[in-house]
C-alpha cells in the first residue's frame, strides 16, 4: 500500500476563517494577473469508462493549489466521473474504469496499489444532496477525526469546534451540538457536511453541486464559505449554477460530453472566451 | 336533483358500495373467525389454568398436569435457536448487501434464501435428523465424541442425538433464511448517500458497516430477529421429526438434556381421546399465545421507541 507523502498540512489546527485575512497576498479572485500558484492536481490524458461507455475522452487539467476550480458543462459531460476520480469513489461503482494520469501533488491517484482510505482522508467530499449521519452534530464533525484517531495532540472538542466555526456553523449550533444533525435546516446540514470533511485535515475539497438542493440565502451562505475556505483548501466544485461558477471560482474548467473544451481564468473564460461552444454555455445559448 | 343522474355515475356508485362491503365481509370473517377460536380456547382452557399448571411436569392423570418442561424447554430451544441464527443470519445479511458485488454467485445465493424460507419446515427436521442428531451417521450414538462433563451446561456428545442443542440448531435453520431476509431489507433502507459518506471520510468498508450503516439498520433488524424467534417458538413439525420427547418430567440442564416444546405438548395433549386432555391442551395454547403474544409487542415496542428517521 502506498500511502502520500505531502507537505505536512493544518491536519493538527483546521484553519479557522481569521487567518483568511494574513492570505490577503494570494491573487484576488478574479485577478487578470495569471496566479503563479503551486500546482495541486495535474491530469494527463484521461480517459474514463463506465462498462463500455467511454465518459471522459484524453483530458489535461492543471489544477493549482489553493484556488477554487470550477467545472462546468452540461450534464452527462462528464464533469462529475472526474471529480470522483479524484478520491476514487468510482471505485465503488461496478464496470468503472479510468486511463491516463492523476497526480495529486505527484502521486498518481490511478495506481492500483495506493490505499484509497489513506487517499480519501486527504480528499474531502462535499455531495449535492446534504448527507448527514443521523448521529448528533458533535458525532457528525467527530466521525472523521475518530475513525482516523488523529485527535491526539489537539482535544477532540476544540478540532470540532474548529471545524464548525470554519464552516460558519459555530454560533448557529453551538448551543445544541448534541441534538440530532437531521435537525438542521439543508443549508446548515451542507455547511456540517463541510465541518465534518475539513475536521479530517484534508487539503483538497471535492464539491459536487454542493448548493443544488439549497435555496438561494442557503446558498449564499455555502458561496461565501467556499471563499473563506479557498485561502486554506485546494478547492474543486462541479456546478450547473453559471453564475455560481462566475462568483465563487478562481479558474473554470468548461466540458462538453466528455472532452475538456476549454479552461482558463474564470473572468476571461466568461467574459471573452477562445471557444466558440464555451461562449454558447456561458450566455445560456444552450445547456 | 331532480333530473336522473347519468347511468355511468350511479353504477360507479354502486361498484364502489360493493367493495366496501366485500372488504368489510373479508374483514369480518378472519376476525370472526379468530376471536371463535380465542373464545373456544379460553372457555375451554381458563380452568385448567393455574400456578401448578406452570411449575408441574406432565402426568398421566390431566388434573396434575402441567406443562414446566416444554415450557423451558421451549427457553432453551429458543435460546440457543437466537444464539446461532441471529448472528449469522446478520452477517449473511452484511456479506450480501456490503460486500458481495453483483454476480452470477450472489444472485444464486439470493436465490436459494428466498427459496428456503419457503420450504416447509418438516424438511429441515428431516435435514437435522441426518445432519445433528445422527452426524451423517460418521459416529455411532452409542459410542459419542464427549467434550465436557455431564454437570456443566456445555457438555456435548458427538452425534448430538435428539437433545437441546440438535432442537435449537434445527429452529435456526428453519429461521435463518427469515432472519437474512429481514435484516437485507434493514440494511438496504439505509440510504446509500450515508455510506457514501463514510467512504468519503476515509472509511474502510468495515468501518462504514460498523459506525453507520449497522447502528442505523439495527432496530429493524432487532424487530425482524425477535419475530424470527416468535415463528421459532411455535414450531413442532421439525422438532417432532428430529425425535423431540413427547413426554419429558425434567427440565434441561445442559445442552445434551431431553425437551419437548410447548407445541409439541399440545400436540401430545390434544391428540389424546379423553377430553380432560384437551382442556389442558386448551390451556397450555393459552400460555403459548401469551409468549407470542409477549414477542411481538417487544418488537412493536423496539420499532417504535428505537426506529429513527435517517434522512431528513
Amino acid at each position: 500500500m502506498k500511502t502520500i507523502p505531502l507537505p505536512k498540512t493544518n491536519m493538527d489546527q483546521p484553519t479557522t476563517t481569521s487567518t483568511s485575512a494574513e492570505q490577503s497576498a494570494a491573487p484576488a479572485m478574479g485577478s487578470a494577473v495569471a496566479p503563479r500558484a503551486e500546482i495541486a492536481i495535474e491530469m494527463q490524458n484521461l480517459s474514463a469508462w463506465y462498462s463500455k461507455n467511454q465518459v471522459l475522452h484524453a483530458i489535461d487539467l492543471d489544477i493549482s493549489a489553493k484556488q477554487v476550480c470550477a467545472l462546468i458543462g452540461p450534464s452527462g459531460c462528464g464533469k462529475s466521473t472526474l471529480l470522483r476520480w479524484l478520491n476514487r469513489m468510482n471505485d465503488t461503482i461496478p464496470g468503472a474504469r479510468a486511463n491516463g494520469k492523476i497526480l495529486l501533488h505527484g502521486v498518481s491517484l490511478l495506481d492500483p496499489t495506493l490505499d484509497v482510505v489513506d487517499l480519501r482522508r486527504r480528499v474531502g467530499m462535499v455531495f449535492q444532496k446534504p448527507n448527514p449521519f443521523p448521529k448528533s452534530i458533535f458525532d457528525n464533525v467527530a466521525f472523521g477525526p475518530r475513525l482516523h484517531r488523529i485527535y491526539s495532540r489537539t482535544d477532540l472538542e476544540e478540532l470540532v469546534e474548529e471545524s464548525l466555526r470554519a464552516s460558519a456553523l459555530w454560533d448557529e449550533v453551538k448551543d445544541r451540538l448534541e441534538s440530532s444533525a437531521l435537525g438542521l435546516s439543508g443549508g446548515q446540514q451542507q455547511r456540517l457536511c463541510i465541518a465534518r470533511a475539513i475536521a479530517v485535515g484534508p487539503e483538497l475539497l471535492l464539491m459536487d453541486e454542493p448548493c443544488s438542493a439549497l435555496d438561494p440565502r442557503s446558498t449564499a451562505s455555502i458561496e461565501e464559505l467556499i471563499r473563506e475556505l479557498r485561502a486554506t483548501y485546494t478547492i474543486v466544485i462541479v456546478t450547473h449554477n453559471m453564475q455560481q461558477a462566475s462568483r465563487v471560482s478562481d479558474t473554470t474548467a468548461f466540458f462538453y460530453e466528455g472532452k475538456l473544451v476549454e479552461t482558463g481564468p474564470t473572468d476571461v473564460l466568461f467574459t471573452t472566451p477562445k471557444e466558440r461552444r464555451t461562449e454558447d454555455y456561458v450566455t445560456g445559448r444552450f445547456g | 336533483m331532480k333530473t336522473g343522474r347519468p347511468i355511468a355515475q350511479s353504477r360507479r356508485m354502486l361498484s364502489n358500495r360493493l367493495m366496501l362491503v366485500a372488504c368489510l365481509g373479508a374483514t369480518t370473517i378472519a376476525v370472526l373467525v379468530l376471536s371463535a377460536l380465542l373464545i373456544t380456547i379460553a372457555i375451554e382452557g381458563t380452568g385448567a389454568l393455574s400456578w401448578s399448571f406452570l411449575t408441574s411436569f406432565a402426568s398421566r392423570k390431566p388434573a396434575q398436569a402441567g406443562i414446566l418442561a416444554p415450557l423451558m424447554g421451549s427457553v432453551w430451544v429458543c435460546a440457543i435457536c437466537a444464539v446461532v441464527a441471529i448472528p449469522v443470519g446478520i452477517g449473511t445479511a452484511i456479506y450480501l448487501e456490503e460486500y458481495a458485488r453483483r454476480s452470477r454467485l450472489k444472485s444464486l445465493i439470493q436465490l436459494n434464501i428466498s427459496n428456503l424460507s419457503g420450504v416447509p419446515s418438516i424438511v429441515y427436521g428431516i435435514l437435522a435428523l441426518v445432519a445433528f442428531v445422527r452426524f451423517f451417521g460418521i459416529r455411532s450414538a452409542d459410542d459419542p465424541w464427549t467434550f465436557g462433563n455431564a454437570e456443566s451446561i456445555f457438555y456435548l456428545q458427538i452425534p448430538f442425538g435428539p437433545s437441546v442443542i440438535a432442537g435449537g440448531l434445527t429452529l435456526a435453520l428453519v429461521v435463518l433464511p427469515i432472519m437474512i431476509i429481514a435484516s437485507q431489507e434493514a440494511l438496504r433502507a439505509v440510504p446509500q448517500s450515508l455510506r457514501q459518506a463514510a467512504l468519503a471520510l476515509g472509511s474502510t468498508q468495515w468501518q462504514v458497516v460498523w459506525h453507520v450503516t449497522l447502528p442505523a439498520a439495527l432496530p429493524t433488524i432487532m424487530t425482524g430477529a425477535i419475530l424470527s424467534m416468535s415463528r421459532a417458538i411455535g414450531e413442532a413439525a421439525p422438532l417432532l421429526v428430529i425425535g423431540g420427547f413427547l413426554l419429558v418430567f425434567q427440565t434441561p440442564t445442559n445442552l445434551m438434556s431431553d425437551f419437548t416444546v410447548l407445541p409439541l405438548q399440545i400436540y401430545n395433549w390434544a391428540g389424546r381421546p379423553q377430553t380432560d386432555f384437551h382442556q389442558i391442551a386448551a390451556a397450555a395454547i393459552i400460555v403459548q399465545l401469551i409468549v407470542l403474544l409477549a414477542f411481538n409487542s417487544i418488537a412493536i415496542i423496539i420499532r417504535q421507541k428505537l426506529q429513527r428517521p435517517l434522512q431528513s
